[in-house]
């Protein structure tokens, strides 16, 4: 077991805890880098859709994992950022002056819709949320001068540096370096007063309060946060598809954020890749499993929601901290042996009539 | 004149929503938890009966009553089996077990029944009366005249018997229930029974208007705007913001050239962010009222 020595305040919240931390995570990123050299494009793409989910599970973990409120609407944020993105694209912005204002933009509008609906319970976002998506949904789908409609909209893809999107070499290192980009910042958000604000509202709204945290500004706060990470995702992911339609944005592609945030493990930022991997390699496993299953219901296309939904279910159920939370419980296993206890990460009951204080 | 029929078109519908925000309400007051599957289990409920009814060629009657028994069953293991484990942990753990339970739902009714739309005969169907030039389909009529015994039904339950009573005292103070000798967790199952019973009465009254097939789990979203706008945790003001929410859409469908085009499929959604905003307590909030930050 590794004893941190600490001789300064400063160290609790260091981005690195200690050496080892260091020298793994670099290895990653070289190990990332040279991905291109190592296998063929295809899998190439889907390490960018992989990285791609994960600065949306960012945003939602910022949200849901850091904030403790549920959202059923990211995928309003997605097309929202998809759309101003493409729409910035075809009026001859170029890329790195589009990707900005899609921030912005989807920042603003997280604030607009946070700022009223946050300052009343959790429930009511989750639903309003929920409502937020289909609206959302209906707008991209009316609002044809903007968004093609029905008949969908091309995404152009831009060069950068003389190196098209189209190859995806190229377009695996931008959704890297926005990858890495974004990890830092939400690093730096949440280690900073602002994320610790959030872990209190998370952990006990009253406590919180009484610690002079503004619950609406801070909720507000986060939720336009987290709206700007999943806006920057939805961007990313319109060059990926490559042509937009409205219906790519509805609630099954929220439930998919979703999911990857509670398999990835809540209140983890590691859980956000892990959690990316696991969806980004759902479809795949889904499909290797209709293989062995009896035709009639293999063909079904009921299989993948069912299948989401049961995951879902039985992670909350049974492994409520998810992937990210088996690994530490494991590690902490070995370093403990033989002295571990399961009541560990045993999670303590809240009292029911919490929301009506 | 086309107003009051449009009115009583849309108090149909709006009964529908009523009965499913009532589910909602009916647990939320008693467990504090929000069950997003309400919708799923209205679909269930539809298609139980199609089965009974439209394959096994069931009286209707015998068919409504026995699907109503069977979704009511699940809804008593869907509490004590699945729910019950995550009683106690924040908010968020239960919204997205039954919105995954909900995806479950509709995974297994289209590998079970498939995609198809499927519809089957009631004794309502294609039957209309009319009364000073208004035209009442039966199909209306009968989801009118069942929403309102079943309110009746169920506020005699919880006025006067036994258990309706014990279920009310353990919304109000479940310690205290306790103390009494109430079985809890017993009577909240049997909450969760008869919100999943509300909602396959729904389900089956609705069938013959949209079909079974798996979107009318749809539903389920716009009755939360009912229940929100009634205030949540109110049993009459779910009825009337359900009510209030079907005659919205209804008008709102027919006044689409003076509006803009498309309102109709998100006046339930716009109306549920409009209260949140304005009005966030509901119209028929008790007293427990909705907590602002």
């Amino acid at each position: 077991m590794r004893f941190i020595f600490k001789t300064n305040y400063a160290q609790d919240i260091n981005i690195a805890r200690h050496g080892g931390d260091r020298l793994w995570y670099s290895l990653l990123i070289i190990l990332m880098l040279a991905m291109p050299l190592l296998i063929d494009d295809f899998y190439l793409g889907e390490i960018s859709y992989v990285c791609i989910l994960a600065i949306a599970g960012i945003g939602l973990m910022i949200l849901s994992g850091y904030t403790g409120l549920a959202s059923l609407g990211h995928a309003a944020f997605l097309g929202i950022g998809a759309y101003t993105h493409a729409f910035l694209l075809t009026n001859g912005i170029p890329f790195f002056a589009s990707i900005p204002v899609v921030i912005i933009v989807s920042f603003m509008v997280g604030a607009l819709i946070g700022i009223p609906i946050l300052r009343l319970t959790g429930m009511y976002l989750a639903i309003a949320t929920l409502a937020l998506c289909f609206i959302a949904e209906h707008v991209f789908i009316k609002w044809e001068h903007f968004t093609g409609g029905n008949r969908g909209m091309p995404v152009p893809q831009p060069e950068i540096m003389g190196m098209s999107f189209y190859d995806s070499a190229t377009f695996y290192y931008v959704c890297l370096a926005f990858l890495i980009l974004s990890m830092f910042a939400a690093i730096n958000i949440l280690r900073s007063p602002t994320g610790r604000a959030f872990v209190a509202i998370r952990d006990s709204e009253i406590a919180a309060q009484s610690l002079g945290v503004n619950l609406g500004l801070y909720k507000a706060l986060s939720f336009a946060i987290s709206g700007a990470f999943t806006g920057l995702a939805g961007a990313l992911l319109a060059h990926y598809i490559g042509y937009l339609a409205p219906d790519i944005f509805n609630i099954f592609l929220s439930l998919t954020l979703l999911l990857l945030i509670v398999v990835g493990g809540m209140g983890s930022l590691h859980g956000t890749v892990f959690g990316a991997i696991f969806v980004g390699y759902l479809p795949q496993l889904i499909a290797i499993c209709r293989d062995y299953l009896p035709s009639s219901i293999g063909s079904q296309p009921g299989l993948e929601p069912m299948l989401f939904g049961l995951i879902l279910v039985l992670f909350i159920l049974y492994e409520p901290l998810g992937i990210y939370g088996r690994w530490v419980k494991i590690k902490l296993f070995f370093q403990l042996f033989p002295t571990y206890k399961k009541q560990t990460f045993k999670k303590q009951k809240v009292f029911t009539k919490s929301d009506r204080v | 004149m086309q107003l009051i029929q449009l009115i009583i078109d849309g108090v149909a519908s709006g009964c529908i929503y009523g009965l499913v925000a009532l589910g909602f309400v009916l647990i939320y007051k008693a467990t504090e938890t929000i069950n997003f599957a309400q919708g799923d289990i209205l679909m269930l409920g539809a298609f139980v009966a199609f089965s009974l009814i439209g394959v096994l060629g069931m009286d209707y009657i015998l068919g409504f009553a026995l699907t109503v028994v069977i979704i009511a069953v699940f809804g008593f293991f869907l509490d004590s089996v699945v729910i019950r484990q995550i009683i106690g942990q924040p908010p968020f753990a239960t919204v997205m077990l039954t919105i995954g339970i909900g995806f479950i739902l509709r995974g297994f009714a289209s590998i079970f029944w498939g995609t198809d739309i499927f519809s089957f005969s009631t004794p309502f169907s294609g039957k209309i009366t009319e009364f000073n030039g208004l035209i009442i389909s039966y199909v209306n009529l009968s989801i009118i005249i069942g929403t309102v015994i079943l309110v009746t039904v169920l506020y005699l339950f919880f006025s006067f018997s036994r258990i309706g009573v014990a279920m009310r005292a353990s919304s109000e103070n479940q310690l205290a229930a306790y103390y009494m000798g109430i079985p809890v967790k017993f009577i909240f199952s049997l909450i969760w029974s008869i919100s999943a019973a509300t909602a396959a009465i729904a389900g089956v009254l609705l069938a013959p208007i949209t079909l079974v097939d798996t979107s009318i789990s749809l539903i389920g979203l716009k009755a939360f705007a009912a229940a929100v706008l009634g205030g949540f945790g109110s049993i009459p003001g779910a009825i009337v913001g359900g009510i209030i929410i079907g005659i919205v859409e209804q008008l709102c469908g027919t006044y689409e050239n003076y509006l803009f085009e498309g309102i109709r499929e998100i006046s339930a959604y716009l109306v549920l962010i409009l209260t949140l905003i304005i009005y966030p307590r509901g119209l028929f909030s008790d007293k427990a009222e909705v907590k602002k930050v």
